[in-house]
């Protein structure tokens, strides 16, 4: 579980999150949602410790980050797998290579063993044949599915991501989505997924943090969202006719 | 003040490329992928280069000796002096510094752009540690680079001489042993093997700190290129006056 009391951050005296608190459930597909410029992306990179905070505590299964050292900082990233906006995949190796990396750094495993824990993963994620291929020899789909297999390979605890569907076809964002959820339920992860497609906050979205200019407007499911009544996130998650439409035929099946 | 900035900005990436080191089995890899990338791939150009340009100090110094009083030795003298003094060591650095250099920038920039800096970051890696380390140790190999130029240098001289008619292969021979200091030799190396560290040092700092997209990446190989030579250029005067001034 992730516990996050009061975050404040600012950039050149601009407040950027003005006093966040939230819990990431684990075994839960969170996700953080908002419009662009809300501080979504500064939220997760806080949460990662990519950026440093003015006030407030973040702890991951009660250990405040700020106050563990540097070694234990370490050994807790470990335990952490980020699935990227543009992948991040590494260039110069291929994709087994890539979803090895982490084992390589973290563990003590001969490279029989690495190259079995690879195999599995990649199986998991539906590519047992690409191996060998570059990344940039593979499609978006393909480098989000890898990029979820090396953050999953090393077993971590907490998985994060950003618009893991950015720039995906409809079709291929929700095998994503359910591959996410999977994995989330099956190995027990505290998944934490920053997003704007609302497809996602529909179908995984079992903790829903909206925020709007730096502060939390609202928290729920994709079960309450419908219901609820708090304009700034209605005008965000319904602002297409179609998600409109849904709502209203939810709630009138629901009445 | 972004002057000061920069060299503070500098420095501490120095010391943080130092701290919690890779593990020894990957850092191997790194470092000889390195050696392939920055010395081995160089090795063309440096060849290429030192064997033409000693054959053109070569030319110029024969056809601007007129006066039948110098010896003709002096050609080899001269050409020998101007490639391990200044030509090998200090220019062959300023051509690595848009070969290698730009290289470095580029590849470290790109990604930062595209966020596998902060995919290092993230799991725990200390990413200048793992990235520019193993290019400062690489290049720690540069003067053997330096060296196989000095030698082809006066080789280029020596077949310029020979085959443009200039001296004869004896006088240029003899020029080449005369007055020869093995200080000279120490004195090129150790400038080499500073700028080798300004080689790998400075570019990586333009790549690792820069921000943007990729009109940035070019712009930061542009600068690397432009304060890489700069430093060289500054410490070759600094290196020359500790070392063989008076």
């Amino acid at each position: 579980m992730i516990e996050v009391k009061n975050l404040h951050k600012s950039f050149s005296g601009v407040e950027v999150l003005k006093g966040i608190s939230t819990s990431f459930e684990k075994g839960k597909t969170n996700l953080i949602i908002g419009q662009s410029g809300s501080g979504k992306t500064v939220f997760l990179k806080c949460l990662l410790g990519l950026f440093d905070y003015e006030e407030g505590s973040i702890s991951y299964d009660g250990k405040i980050f700020s106050q563990l050292t540097e070694d234990e900082k370490r050994n807790l990233r470990a335990e952490i797998g980020m699935v990227f906006q543009g992948s991040a995949l590494f260039d110069s190796m291929t994709i087994a290579e890539n979803v090895m990396f982490p084992l390589q750094m973290f563990t003590n495993q001969n490279k029989s063993e690495m190259e079995d824990r690879v195999s599995f993963v990649l199986k998991r994620v539906n590519l047992d044949d690409a191996h060998n291929k570059m990344p940039s020899e593979a499609s978006g789909g393909m480098q989000k599915r890898v990029a979820i297999a090396r953050a999953i390979v090393n077993n971590p605890k907490y998985l994060f991501c950003d618009e893991p569907n950015s720039g995906l076809d409809p079709k291929t964002a929700i095998v994503i989505d359910n591959l996410i959820q999977e994995i989330t339920d099956e190995y027990q992860i505290t998944t934490v997924i920053n997003s704007h497609d609302m497809n996602s906050v529909m179908e995984i979205g079992e903790k829903i943090v909206f925020l709007k200019n730096g502060l939390k407007a609202w928290e729920g499911s994709n079960q309450t969202i419908f219901k609820t009544d708090n304009e700034a996130v209605t005008d965000f998650v319904y602002s297409s006719n179609l998600f409109k439409k849904v709502r209203k035929m939810y709630l009138e099946e629901n009445k | 003040m972004t002057y000061l900035h920069n060299i503070g900005a500098y420095f501490l990436m120095i010391f943080e490329m130092f701290r919690k080191p890779t593990k020894w089995s990957v850092m191997k890899k790194l470092i000889l992928k390195d050696i392939d990338d920055l010395i081995i791939g160089s090795l063309g150009i440096v060849a290429f280069i030192s064997f033409f340009v000693g054959g053109v100090i070569t030319i110029q110094t024969a056809l601007n000796i007129n006066n039948p009083l110098i010896p003709k030795y002096l050609v080899g003298f001269a050409t020998k002096q101007s490639i391990v003094l200044e030509f090998a060591p200090t220019f062959t650095s300023i051509i690595m510094a848009g070969k290698v250099g730009s290289f470095i920038t580029s590849s470290i920039g790109t990604m930062r752009v595209t966020e596998q800096i902060d995919a290092l970051e993230v799991m725990g890696i200390n990413s200048l540690n793992y990235l520019v380390l193993p290019k400062t140790i690489a290049l720690s190999l540069y003067p053997f680079a330096i060296a196989i130029g000095m030698f082809l240098g006066i080789l280029g001289g020596m077949a310029a001489c020979v085959f443009g008619g200039y001296t004869s292969l004896e006088d240029y021979v003899l020029g080449i042993q005369t007055d020869f200091q093995p200080f000279h030799i120490i004195y090129s190396f150790i400038k080499t093997f500073v700028f080798a560290f300004i080689l790998a040092t400075v570019p990586s700092f333009h790549g690792y700190y820069m921000k943007g997209g990729a009109l940035e990446v070019g712009k930061a190989s542009t600068t690397a290129f432009v304060w890489t030579s700069v430093v060289i250029i500054l410490l070759n005067y600094i290196l020359t006056d500790m070392m063989l001034g008076s």
